[in-house]
């Protein structure tokens, strides 16, 4: 380490922290040190000593009194030049978890960097950290970075690294780390250090380092920026050293600089495979377009409507991203895919699972799989993803081959693509490809009436329809600008079925690696982001996502974070409740329910958690439970008027399984 | 493949079968909630309504012969209900309780399904 090359300040803080330890050690703990000593065993028995003694007046102060006044570490603190090099990033927030491993930067970031760009917002689990930066960038397109104390935090954070990770989000996570094994404080910070913390989350992180200087730092955070911000975007982590935070800037005769970041231009797909997929598009009779993270921006969806409208071709998505609106004519439920003869897929995250399908019947114990398509469909990909090259977690799904393979960022290959398509169209196709956009708007008029007519069945039902839910919930905030940051839990996607969901802002996607308890802290985060905007945020908030970490319900509350949640709460973690259901059906058994509605230990009920009081004790207005869909309306519309005042409003609703 | 044929033909059978002894006693009261206890509900929604995970059962259930041949043979997402953990009877309910689930109102009476 280059702390160690160079001569320690009059007072080194490790030289002061062992002193203290060795003191105290040395003090409080002598006849017990003494005795396991060879040495001390080999000797003569001393006199038998009780083995409680009375403390000592010295020892009884040092236990109780206030610390003496600590020597100042000279010099400008390094931690003050880290926080100079994030500010250069226009990073707005810092969510975390206060540690003791980053307790210099903390320091720094509230103290010298006056707690702005980035603000310091208090989490209380770094899980929820994570998935507030996760939620916010969805929404404002800018990372956020958090601070994690080294072991014990960063496993925390862990399963919010994955879900950024799948859905492809950058995070900057900044872990605090105590590397030197000789000067860290003993005990609890040394339990809490690890050789290589990164190790941690290396293999569902884009990039990672550990910087052993102020200048290395500086490198590092600006590379981890770029690299998590340039597609496909990623989480990265940093192991800052504890004692590189703490210690003063050194004059060794080298003047630190920060690194200009400039952002990388996204990588596009390959001009000759572009052609080739144009070809392809432009001579189906039956193209399909299938997407899941295109649209990266606003324009992203204004670019992908321009290719289906020039193709007539209709659009499945997935939701992984706002991609198209849902008021389209050309929006398709899956089953198009079967009728297809030449299918794109755009940033999926499962092309395989688009075109075949598994059915978990429990044959020969693991199911059976069927193609979805004819054996002549030509298939043609363009996924950022492919660039990405970690192996062990499993987020890159079966392995499908396809015809044109294209490893790029589909919102920046759109443009060529669109380009491409025109040029190769030939005019005798283009009555035929019009024709198609007729038939398509029919079959849209007509697909929306059923849906409506479905959306109608069990509609005054107690407990309450997701229908019903969702469009209650859409009628209090149909004049506002509004944002639905997150629907955790299954809501059979009546609001992208049933909402006129049209800007990019309107619908941010999942979790991407489906870790429950994503829900609350992104929607929380994405609310932040909306907040600064001026817009209304909406979540449909499940009951076991909530329960994983509640405590982000005191976050927003704190920081004045707006958002309006209504909840989803069908008393289970119900994929689970199916998959024990089953699997003692394909065993022959009755499922065991035990007092419960779902089989044993897949229901959250006897006692119900009234999650109204919950939020209510940690700041929100809350009402609930609302059972009778009679009171829905009311109670959305009180929730409606405190959100637009600022504050956080929960209902807490009694739904339907799905 | 085969086998899973057969199975299908077994259930339909079956569900033949019952369609003949039990239907007719059916009580809607019993199945109701038989439909709780034997978990139909979880996909299907309290009502029959359906739902991503499940389709719509009610109202308007396809017919018991082939309502019973499904839940007796289904190689389908949902897994098939043997008689050992779905008797006749509590199968002959449920389709009676189905059955007895009314016509929602037409979607454009209701306010909300047309903002």
């Amino acid at each position: 380490m280059s702390r160690n090359k160079n001569p320690r300040p009059a007072v080194s803080r490790r030289k002061f922290l062992a002193g203290v330890a060795v003191a105290g050690a040395a003090s409080a703990a002598a006849p017990v040190a003494n005795g396991a000593t060879p040495a001390a065993a080999a000797a003569p028995s001393p006199a038998r000593v009780p083995s409680a003694l009375p403390p000592s007046m010295r020892v009884a102060a040092a236990e109780t009194a206030t610390p003496k006044e600590l020597s100042r570490i000279g010099g400008v603190a390094g931690s003050d030049f880290m926080v100079d090099v994030i500010k250069t990033l226009d990073i707005k927030y810092l969510p975390a978890n206060p540690a003791s491993s980053f307790r210099a930067i903390h320091e720094s970031l509230i103290n010298y960097g006056g707690n702005k760009m980035p603000e310091f917002l208090t989490c209380t689990h770094e899980e929820s950290a994570v998935g507030m930066a996760h939620g916010y960038f969805k929404v404002a397109g800018k990372p956020l970075m958090t601070l994690c104390h080294g072991t014990v935090g960063l496993q925390h954070a862990a399963m919010g690294i994955y879900n950024a990770w799948c859905d492809r989000v950058p995070v900057i996570v900044v872990g605090g780390n105590d590397l030197d094994a000789a000067h860290r404080p003993p005990g609890v910070p040394t339990i809490h250090s690890a050789q290589d913390i990164n190790a941690l989350v290396r293999d569902f992180t884009k990039w990672d380092d550990t910087p052993v200087s102020l200048q290395h730092f500086a490198q590092s955070f600006v590379r981890a920026y770029k690299i998590a911000t340039t597609p496909p975007y990623g989480p990265v982590a940093i192991s800052l050293d504890a004692g590189l935070q703490q210690e003063p800037i050194r004059d060794n005769g080298e003047k630190l600089y920060i690194p200009r970041f400039v952002a990388s231009a996204p990588p596009q797909g390959d001009s000759g495979a572009v052609r080739e997929a144009a070809r392809l598009l432009a001579g189906a009779e039956r193209p399909v377009i299938v997407v899941d993270r295109v649209a990266r921006t606003d324009n992203g969806m204004k670019l992908l409507v321009q290719l289906a409208e020039l193709l007539q071709a209709p659009v499945v998505d997935q939701g992984g991203r706002m991609n198209f609106p849902r008021t389209h004519y050309l929006v398709r439920p899956a089953a198009v895919i079967g009728n297809a003869d030449v299918i794109i897929g755009m940033e999926l995250s499962d092309f395989w699972g688009v075109v075949n399908s598994y059915i978990d019947n429990g044959e020969h114990g693991i199911g059976v799989n069927t193609s979805k398509i004819k054996p002549d469909t030509k298939l043609i990909s363009i996924s950022s993803v492919e660039l990405i090259t970690k192996s062990n977690y499993q987020d890159q799904q079966r392995f499908q081959a396809v015809d044109v393979s294209m490893p790029g960022d589909a919102e920046a290959t759109l443009p060529s693509l669109i380009e491409a398509v025109k040029a190769a169209i030939a005019n005798d196709r283009k009555a035929a490809i019009e024709k198609r956009g007729e038939a398509m708007k029919k079959g849209y008029r007509e697909a929306a009436e059923r849906t409506r007519q479905t959306a109608a069945i069990a509609w005054d039902a107690s407990p309450i329809s997701t229908a019903r839910l969702v469009m209650e919930t859409y009628a209090q905030i149909k004049d506002l600008d509004w944002s639905l940051v997150s629907s955790s839990g299954n809501v059979s996607n009546w609001h992208r079925r049933l909402w006129p969901i049209e800007r990019h802002y309107q619908w941010l996607g999942g979790s991407g690696g489906y870790g429950v308890g994503y829900g609350a802290p992104a929607s929380v985060g994405a609310a932040l982001a909306n907040r600064d905007l001026g817009r209304f945020s909406v979540s449909i908030q499940s009951d076991g996502d909530l329960m994983y970490a509640p405590g982000v319900l005191w976050t927003a509350a704190r920081h004045k974070i707006p958002l309006l949640a209504v909840m989803h709460n069908n008393r289970g973690y119900h994929q689970e409740v199916m998959h024990v259901q089953r699997l003692s059906n394909f065993r022959n058994r009755v499922a065991s329910l035990g007092n419960d509605m779902g089989p044993i230990g897949t229901s959250i009920e006897n006692p119900d958690i009234e999650y109204h009081k919950l939020a209510q004790s940690m700041g929100w207005w809350a009402k609930g439970p609302i059972k009778d869909p009679a009171e829905l309306a009311p109670a959305i519309k009180e929730a409606v008027a405190v959100v637009k005042s600022g504050q956080p409003a929960l209902v807490n609703v009694w739904t339907q399984p799905r | 493949m085969r086998f899973i044929g057969v199975k299908g033909l077994a259930g339909l059978a079956a569900g033949l079968l019952l369609g003949c002894s039990t239907a007719a006693a059916a009580s809607a009261e019993n199945g109701k909630a038989a439909f709780v206890q034997h978990g139909c509900w979880q996909c299907h929604g309290f009502q029959g309504q359906g739902g991503i995970a499940g389709l719509k059962l009610a109202p308007d259930p396809i017919a018991f012969e082939a309502f019973a041949a499904f839940v007796r043979g289904s190689n389908r997402f949902m897994p098939p209900y043997s008689e050992t953990i779905l008797s006749n009877d509590d199968l002959a309910d449920i389709h009676a309780y189905l059955q007895s689930i009314p016509k929602p109102a037409d979607a454009k009476s209701i306010p909300l399904l047309n903002q």
